[in-house]
């Protein structure tokens, strides 16, 4: 499966149009990773819990968009975006979308 | 009183940790930059290619959450009393972003140019629910290109 945020895969060509796939999931900050990032919060600098726990969640997102890719029969995923949403206090959405097609 | 000194060592603290921490994430990131410099970023969706071949594509991405230390938000807070310039947001904006695109071309080690880049800025928490930001996060993604003959 390719994915790509261009709107071709560079030397390929697309043979079929699938449509609109996307995958998301919403994660909460589990308490102890809030605690030490209050902590930080007083010092600064990189919070590395939340960090990894936004690209877990992204990357989860992205796993879920290219299941349903697959499932639809594509190869590709082109133009793909991503997007950030907080849904509640200490909670966010981390959304992708992408067009699948079908590429030779 | 009591309160009062707790804000007082916070911001002693805030001020001392957060420059230090500040000062040490622009030189890593000064560094990484130049040692990337020859794997442009550039947000076109095509550049010309000059006799060249593309090997593989494939998505990358880099993020990070970035937060402001105690003493810059103290500051921010009044800053706001009066409009202006909040510098020390801009800062904070400013690592996030870099950050980001560098973990994005870190991403892929072996591209040669990273194609259509975004990107995104979100704030993840409102602080200790005052009106003041907590920590924001930086999204950096693109199409990552290897050719196959190196010119």
């Amino acid at each position: 499966m390719e994915v790509s945020n261009l709107e071709s895969i560079p030397g390929k060509n697309i043979v079929e149009y699938i449509g609109l796939v996307s995958g998301s999931t919403v994660r909460a900050k589990h308490i102890g990773r809030d605690i030490m990032a209050g902590l930080k919060n007083l010092v600064g600098g990189e919070l590395k819990g939340y960090s990894e726990l936004l690209q877990e969640s992204r990357n989860e997102a992205m796993e879920r968009m290219v299941a349903q890719a697959r499932e639809l029969g594509a190869n590709a995923v082109l133009n793909v975006r991503f997007s950030t949403s907080s849904v509640a206090q200490g909670a966010a959405e981390l959304y992708v979308y992408g067009t699948a097609v079908r590429i030779d | 009183m009591e309160q009062l000194i707790g804000v007082v060592v916070f911001l002693i603290l805030g001020y001392g940790f957060g420059t230090h921490y500040e000062k040490k994430h622009y030189k890593s990131i000064l560094k990484r930059e130049r040692r990337h410099s020859k794997r442009p970023a550039v947000n076109m969706k095509s550049v010309p290619l000059e006799g060249r071949e593309i090997e593989s594509s494939a998505l990358a991405v880099g993020s990070t959450v970035v937060s402001v230390d105690y003493f810059k938000r103290f500051l921010a807070g009044l800053k706001m009393v009066f409009g202006g310039r909040l510098t020390s947001y801009e800062s904070l904006l400013d690592r996030a972003r870099r950050e980001a695109l560098l973990r994005m071309k870190e991403d892929a080690k072996d591209a040669d140019i990273f194609l259509n880049v975004r990107i995104e800025t979100s704030s993840i928490s409102k602080g200790q629910g005052e009106k003041s930001v907590g920590s924001i996060e930086a999204v950096a993604y693109a199409t990552a290109v290897k050719f196959r003959n190196k010119v």
